[in-house]
């Protein structure tokens, strides 16, 4: 072998040092939340490993999804692309078209069988013999379940392959699913959020790479790497909503200090997502700390449960205790308006303390 | 009638060439054409293969939310939808939006601008007109020489740097995963640079993969996140707070600022340094090229954009106005109210207008999806070998101005500002032309120049430019009116729909980085009645109208002599300059949605 160059060699060519470098893996394994044991095993994975065939597909979608991948900082993307895996078919970014695209998608099938990961962007509609989708001539689901039959495993890109997103908004009038409807023997690992932050979506891949397996999943299909805790469990702004503190309109005084955007609508307490962590671009913001709420655009048919701007009222209780499976449980048992209680008390608690408010 | 441009003057004698998937655009997209025996193309038959429907979806919706669901169109031109809809709503209801919030959202609609134009050319289009596996034969030092005389004040430009860049290169085609790159048409006589240029391009590629990941950055600033930064209806969601308690934790205050005029000016830097010389340096060595005008040469429309007095459209940087028959001494006005004005016909679209072959107007359109294909289809409904363009053959509708086929864009904004008399926009361009004159030994006039392939693709680089340069003046002024005392961001006085009308209709527009752009709402009872987006794409990728008039995609690929025709590598050339955007330019709503449901299967 290899002329292929590894991780490792793309790092070293650019005039990192082994010792520099597994630093970087051991600080790569406590970003990712593992034991220090595991920094050998991604260096021994980084220095060695081929690329990896990746099959990304689009469907019915806006391609935020691409557009999102290709801002990811670390890794960079190019790095991903050049050197960590092999991009073959993808009709956004490959340099061939027509027939000598069709050709390398069934090459790829035929030549890595078993072996290929297949990331899917946007998801099929079913009416019309499913040609509200058409490529090559065919819809777009006969293309979805031929590269599926023989994937080693499936990525569900965002909102859209997850949950449905936009177009499967009511009354969806193109009857598109999410993947899992269509692809049902196969594990799918769901990265939803409209678009998914760069560095989960990056940071899912490097995952599988490095250790050979699909993260940690919760009940829904999502990394519980990064789809275990609320928004709102980690956000910034988290101390100005225990302590009442909250913008009653746009541009207010509470909007210009930070408060809390719970009344003007924020989803961040429903809202399974590493914005509050990860953040946005390179940790540069997220729509929180930018001034609007959170609109919910990871959760399962966020676009169908009223407006953006709607408070909050049916959700169970607040606390980091909990993750998404027994917050899931909670919701679907119809569990009233305990958080409009917990913003009350909340309201008590400043008036309170109100003196201490109008410095 | 003998319209070169007009369907009635196609021959489709000639071999068939089909493209599908057309790839490196955004969305799906099939384009087939007719070659004659010496391989020039002779017609050609632009589709547009999705739909999602979305603005049968707003219906019933909260106005307020609009921008959301519509700036999920499109994730490529990501914001431009939803300030559209904003403006829409805003002129439905008679908001005005404060000065602050003005600047902003320029601030984030020039970076959109931006940021598409670069990912566009360095990410969609380049690979058109470089070869990256030609790079390999590139003497690194001569590389070195080319980049330091093309562009003195770029600092990436040691030979060390492009034998660095070589040598991953050559790894990665050993590898023999050639990933994105393989099954290029790399032995095509087509690509005509020599290998120095070749791989300096490859370099820029690699750089604007990271200037485009920073320059997005000011749209988390103000929105939140990229793609699909955050837009409200009454101004910006960022409230300002220089100085006052809480100033850290605000959207706006003084290091979110000063991290806003530093990828200001990294975009500048990256614009007059790389983007620019590059497009020259394609521009003189295709020079022979010349193909690909098509309806740029006759008929351009734009709705005008970056207006520098609020609400006052006569001050537009890039002004509004329609160019037809290339008559360039006459911008005609354009007035996206009229009924008469601007039109959508369906006669080779995959829809139905009750009863009657007629133009709608935006505020009037009606949709009911209805997919059939002509006589002359060779294949079946589900496996399309061919396409029967004498009968419906798209999803995408087919909007005309004033009943002419327009084409939209950077280049259609340039040669109208050019036209009308904007100095900035006369330097810029006057300046290329003169360049490549001198580079290339030619002496071509505007007219034989612009409309072309290369143009659109030039016209393109200048306005990146322009609006990195604008964009500053921007940042300067938001200082400047915070400085005097004003840190408004929002006008709430119509937020709650209990203020709001029992009916109101408004329009948008904006010029996208595709092209004109415009949303027509009705509101009525608090709600939603009917979204229309009649979007760049749809005007230049449209099927034919009633009368035959071809749009602009088909209009480019004519007389365009192919290498090889197995090899698509002119037609995506061409196609590519446009930066089709497929996904924004097939969706439409019937004043009636609900008929939407019922999809007919023939």
């Amino acid at each position: 072998m290899s002329q292929i160059e590894t991780f490792y060699e793309v790092m070293r060519r650019q005039g990192i040092t082994r010792r520099s470098f597994l630093k970087y893996c051991s600080l790569t394994a406590a970003a990712l939340g593992l034991g220090p044991t595991f920094g050998p095993k991604i260096a021994n994975a980084m220095e060695t490993k081929e690329r990896t065939p990746v099959i990304w597909l689009h469907g019915l979608e806006c391609t935020c999804c691409s557009e999102s991948f290709i801002r990811s900082a670390h890794p960079l993307v190019k790095d991903v692309v050049l050197s960590m895996i092999s991009l073959d078919y993808d009709d956004t970014l490959m340099a061939s078209a027509g027939h000598q695209a069709e050709a390398l998608l069934e090459e790829t099938i035929q030549k890595y069988k078993g072996k290929y990961i297949l990331a899917v962007e946007g998801n099929p509609p079913l009416n019309e013999d499913g040609m509200f989708c058409i490529i090559g001539g065919k819809p777009f689901l006969d293309q979805l379940k031929h590269a599926a039959k023989d994937a080693a495993a499936v990525i569900a890109w965002g909102s859209c392959a997850s949950w449905g997103c936009v177009q499967a908004a009511r009354p969806n009038p193109t009857q598109a699913v999410p993947i899992h409807k269509v692809i049902t023997d196969k594990p799918i690992i769901k990265v939803p959020g409209c678009p998914p932050i760069a560095e989960v979506m990056t940071g899912v891949i490097t995952y599988m790479l490095t250790f050979g397996r699909v993260p940690e999943l919760d009940r829904q299909g999502r990394p519980k790497m990064f789809y275990s805790q609320r928004i709102h469990d980690k956000c910034y702004r988290r101390p100005h909503f225990d302590a009442g503190q909250f913008v009653e309109e746009w541009d207010d005084e509470g909007a210009r200090k930070g408060y809390c955007l719970y009344k003007v609508g924020c989803k961040g307490p429903t809202t399974y997502n590493a914005c509050s962590t990860v953040r946005w671009n390179e940790g540069t913001s997220f729509p929180i700390q930018a001034g609007h709420g959170c609109i919910g655009c990871s959760e399962d048919g966020f676009w169908d449960k009223g407006s953006f701007y709607d408070r909050l009222t049916d959700i169970h209780q607040f606390g980091i205790e909990q993750n998404a499976d027994e917050i899931g449980t909670a919701v679907a048992g119809g569990v009233g308006a305990a958080i409009a209680a917990h913003a009350a008390v909340s309201a008590i608690k400043r008036a309170q303390h109100k003196g201490d408010q109008d410095s | 009638m003998n319209n070169p441009l007009n369907a009635s003057s196609l021959d489709n004698s000639g071999r068939r060439i089909v493209v599908d998937p057309v790839t490196r655009i955004e969305g799906h997209m099939r384009c087939e054409v007719n070659v004659d025996e010496n391989n020039i193309i002779r017609n050609a038959v632009s589709t547009g293969t999705m739909w999602r429907g979305l603005e049968v979806i707003l219906k019933g919706r909260d106005p307020r939310d609009a921008w959301a669901f519509v700036e999920r169109i499109c994730g490529v031109c990501t914001g431009t939808h939803a300030l559209t809809s904003c403006r829409a709503v805003e002129d439905a209801l008679g908001i005005q939006i404060p000065l602050n919030a003005h600047l902003i959202r320029h601030m984030m609609d020039k970076t959109l601008q931006i940021h598409d134009h670069i990912v566009h050319f360095y990410h969609l289009h380049a690979l058109d007109w470089v070869n990256p596996v030609n790079a390999l034969k590139a003497d690194p030092k001569a590389t070195s020489e080319l980049q330091q005389m093309v562009s003195p004040h770029h600092a990436k430009s040691s030979p060390g740097y492009f034998k660095d860049v070589q040598t991953r290169l050559k790894k990665f085609v050993e590898s023999g995963q050639l990933g994105l790159f393989a099954n290029g048409y790399w032995d095509n006589p087509a690509y005509k640079l020599p290998a120095e240029a070749d791989l300096m391009a490859v370099a820029h590629y690699l750089e604007a993969l990271d200037l485009q990941r920073d320059i997005v950055k000011i749209h988390t600033i103000f929105g939140g996140k990229n793609p699909h930064p955050n837009y409200m209806v009454g101004g910006v969601a960022c409230a300002i707070n220089l100085d006052g308690v809480g100033s850290s934790g605000a959207p706006v205050n003084m290091t979110s600022l000063n991290f806003v005029l530093e990828r200001i000016r990294e975009a500048q830097a990256f614009t007059n340094n790389v983007y620019i010389p590059d497009v020259m340096t394609i521009a003189g060595v295709y020079k022979d090229w010349l193909y690909g005008g098509g309806l740029s040469s006759t008929n351009l429309l734009s709705y005008g954009t970056y207006t520098q007095v609020p609400y006052d459209k006569s001050t537009d940087l890039l002004p509004a106005g329609a160019i037809v028959n290339g008559n360039w001494d006459e911008v005609l006005p354009v007035d996206v109210r009229d009924p008469e004005q601007i039109q959508e016909f369906v006669d080779h679209s995959w829809y139905n207008y009750e009863g009657e072959k007629k133009g709608l107007h935006p505020w009037d359109g009606e949709t009911q999806p209805n997919f059939e294909l002509g006589p002359n289809t060779v294949g079946t409904k589900t496996d399309i070998k061919e396409l029967d363009e004498s009968a419906k053959y798209s999803w995408i509708k087919a909007p005309r101005w004033r009943g002419h086929a327009m084409e939209v864009g950077p280049l259609a904004r340039y040669i109208i500002a050019y036209a009308s008399g904007q100095e900035r926009v006369q330097e810029q361009v006057d300046r290329s032309l003169s360049g490549f004159n001198q580079s290339t030994g030619l002496n071509l006039g505007l007219k034989q120049f612009l409309p072309s392939t290369i143009g659109r693709t030039l016209a393109r680089a200048l306005e990146c430019q322009l609006c990195a340069d604008t964009m500053l003046d921007d940042w300067h002024q938001l200082i400047g009116n915070i400085k005097n005392g004003d840190s408004s961001t929002a006008n709430v006085e119509k937020w709650d729909p209990s203020s709001w009308p029992k009916e109101a209709m408004g329009v948008g527009i904006n010029e996208a980085p595709r092209g004109a752009l415009g949303h027509w709402i009705k509101i009525k009872d608090g709600k939603i009645e009917n979204y229309q987006a009649v979007v760049p794409t749809t005007w230049n990728g449209s099927p034919r109208d009633s009368d035959g008039n071809i749009g602009a995609f088909e209009a480019s690929l004519l007389n365009t002599p192919m290498e090889r025709p197995d090899e698509p590598v002119e037609i995506l050339r061409t196609l590519h300059s446009f930066d089709p955007c497929l996904a924004c330019s097939t969706h439409v709503m019937s004043e009636d949605g609900q008929e939407l449901t019922k999809v007919k299967i023939r």
